[in-house]
């Protein structure tokens, strides 16, 4: 008889092992991992390693190439997270006003984010190649240098951004409408009859502070997502031209995949971690104290 | 000034939709073009020597390209069902059971949502190295069996269903698993499907993880096979290239187009993850 009780204490442990068994082998375990190879001297295929201390971690950052790669990844994300978003909220805002062709236009916005990323950056490449492709023609109509964009040092890294800025604006609309749709309609009501009545008082005065929220989450997730560039270094740039568009994951899997130097690559991917894990941490405490003041 | 502003606002909203546009019609245009056409000088949308046939014959005969969808089906499909068979026995542990050391593993998973999953691949890799299991559809899966991303969706969802339900369930004698399986499960189709439609978009495109566990083309998904393609023909015979580009992304942008309002849905859950 007191064997029910006992299935019923054994239960949670029960449904949510299979769960935490996995999240150790292949989250938190490795994470630990790749924190104590950073500290050590261990390449793949050796049998014995020395623990180095911070060696790894004084070579990269006396390391031209990894130095590169930082500001590159640094400089991407500059370029693209501040553009998707505005162009994403002023997306939002003219499709929300514009009527029956609304769904039309979200569709259209939406496709580049479902299409299959690495198949349309190849139909990018060719969109970009300066005598057959799109651009090819527009720079034969405004008689410019048909340079190849993505093999000059001044512009790969700007292209890579200008691609990226394609294939998340949509998702940032679908985000901003939501955010936007939420916000009741007696709010402009009564923001007219105290003087909003302007479509820039309006914004600034309501608009803006109600959406304030899905801003901030829009801004995190395009930031960890631009932190995480890869696809389009390894398929169309490799890194190249001279180093232009090396960027920290690319760096990270050459060392560790290509030269086999699994201390330097653990070493990248903990730098790696505690930028995007900076990132998401501001989220928490930012909504910790939203929470706290409401 | 209103009609000004009508037309300003569709101006804006109609060049932006025509820049979204563009590589999807060079993409289809291009597939239909022979090659000295393509190579002709300058751009044109229509065709002037059409080669569909030619370029599409030859994606489906010089390219294992069926071989890639189904591969990418299979994973995709795989690490859905084996993500919902761990994520939702715990996320409802986590949201409808009192236990001791709950926030211990709760904490996990809030953890754990921070990690990028590039982080993990030198780790996951040796892992799989010594398990002898590289290049291989277990490499393709193994990682993400587990989604802590379900979990806590899940768990958000479970922990808006009152207890009351649970609670009646009990009375007329039904066991817990049967609880979970009968009325729970039911209730949460639409956050599962918010959930599948996440990982599917997640591990179709993924690119990363397949070129580093893969080497045999024969377990090559999508995103892997066209980027082989293309090193493969040097990136010189674009008609077949961008008739392969067509054969990955229609498919997918048909059931996209079919379930939009889904999609969309799903993709905005993510939003409220905090």
């Amino acid at each position: 008889m007191h064997l029910r009780p006992l299935y019923n204490r054994l239960l949670p442990y029960l449904l949510s092992a299979p769960a935490l068994v996995l999240m150790f082998l292949f989250l938190i375990g490795p994470i630990m991992a790749v924190l104590f190879l950073s500290f050590t001297d261990w390449q793949l295929g050796e049998t014995a390693f020395r623990i180095t201390g911070l060696e790894n971690y004084l070579t990269l950052f006396s390391d031209e190439l990894f130095l590169r790669s930082m500001r590159n990844t640094a400089f991407y994300i500059v370029m693209t997270v501040p553009t998707t978003l505005i162009f994403g909220l002023v997306g939002a805002m003219l499709i929300l006003q514009s009527g029956a062709m609304r769904k039309l236009y979200q569709t259209i916005y939406f496709l580049p984010f479902m299409g299959t990323a690495v198949a349309m950056l190849i139909v990018w490449e060719f969109v970009l190649h300066p005598t057959i492709g799109v651009w090819g023609m527009i720079a034969q109509w405004f008689n410019l240098d048909p340079v190849n964009l993505l093999r000059n040092e001044h512009t790969a890294l700007p292209i890579l951004a200008l691609i990226s800025i394609w294939q998340n604006v949509g998702f940032a609309i679908v985000l901003f409408m939501a955010g936007l749709s939420g916000i009741p309609e007696e709010m402009y009501e009564a923001g007219a009859l105290d003087g909003a009545d302007g479509v820039f008082s309006k914004f600034s005065l309501i608009t803006w502070p109600l959406i304030s929220h899905v801003t901030f989450f829009v801004f995190i997730l395009l930031t960890v997502h631009s932190f995480q560039i890869f696809e389009s270094v390894a398929v169309l740039t490799k890194g190249g031209p001279n180093d232009a568009t090396e960027v920290l994951t690319y760096t990270m899997y050459k060392e560790g995949f290509d030269y086999f130097r699994t201390n330097i690559a653990s070493a990248i991917t903990v730098v790696f971690l505690t930028g995007v894990g900076a990132l998401v941490l501001i989220k928490a405490a930012w909504l910790e104290k939203k929470v706290h003041y409401q | 000034m209103r009609h000004f502003s009508y037309f300003l606002r569709h101006a804006l909203l109609a060049a932006g939709a025509l820049f979204m546009a563009t590589p999807f019609i060079v993409m289809l245009s291009t597939a239909l073009k022979s090659q000295a056409n393509i190579f002709s000088g300058s751009f044109s949308i229509i065709p002037e020597q059409w080669a569909a046939s030619g370029n599409f014959g030859e994606v489906f005969t010089s390219l294992p390209i069926i071989q890639f969808m189904l591969n990418g089906a299979l994973v995709t499909a795989t690490i859905f069902c084996i993500q919902v068979l761990v994520a939702v026995p715990c996320a409802y542990a986590l949201a409808k059971f009192d236990f001791k050391g709950r926030n211990i593993l709760f904490n996990c998973v809030l953890w754990s949502l921070l990690i990028p999953p590039q982080a993990v691949a030198i780790p996951v890799f040796l892992e799989l190295h010594s398990l002898g299991l590289l290049n291989s559809y277990s490499a393709l899966i193994l990682p993400w069996t587990i989604s802590v991303l379900g979990i806590f969706l899940m768990r958000q969802f479970f922990m808006a269903i009152p207890d009351d339900i649970m609670d009646a369930a009990r009375m007329d004698g039904m066991g817990e698993i049967s609880i979970l399986i009968r009325i729970m499960l039911p209730m949460a189709v639409p956050a599962l499907t918010a959930f599948g439609i996440l990982s599917f978009i997640a591990h179709w495109n993924d690119f990363f993880w397949p070129l580093i566990c893969l080497q045999d083309v024969q377990y090559f998904t999508p995103p892997l096979g066209i980027a082989y393609f293309k090193t493969d023909d040097a990136g010189i015979k674009y008609g077949p290239l961008m008739a392969a580009a067509c054969v990955i992304t229609i498919p997918l942008l048909v059931v996209f187009l079919a379930a939009r309002d889904k999609f969309i849905q799903g993709v905005s859950v993510q939003a409220g993850v905090k």
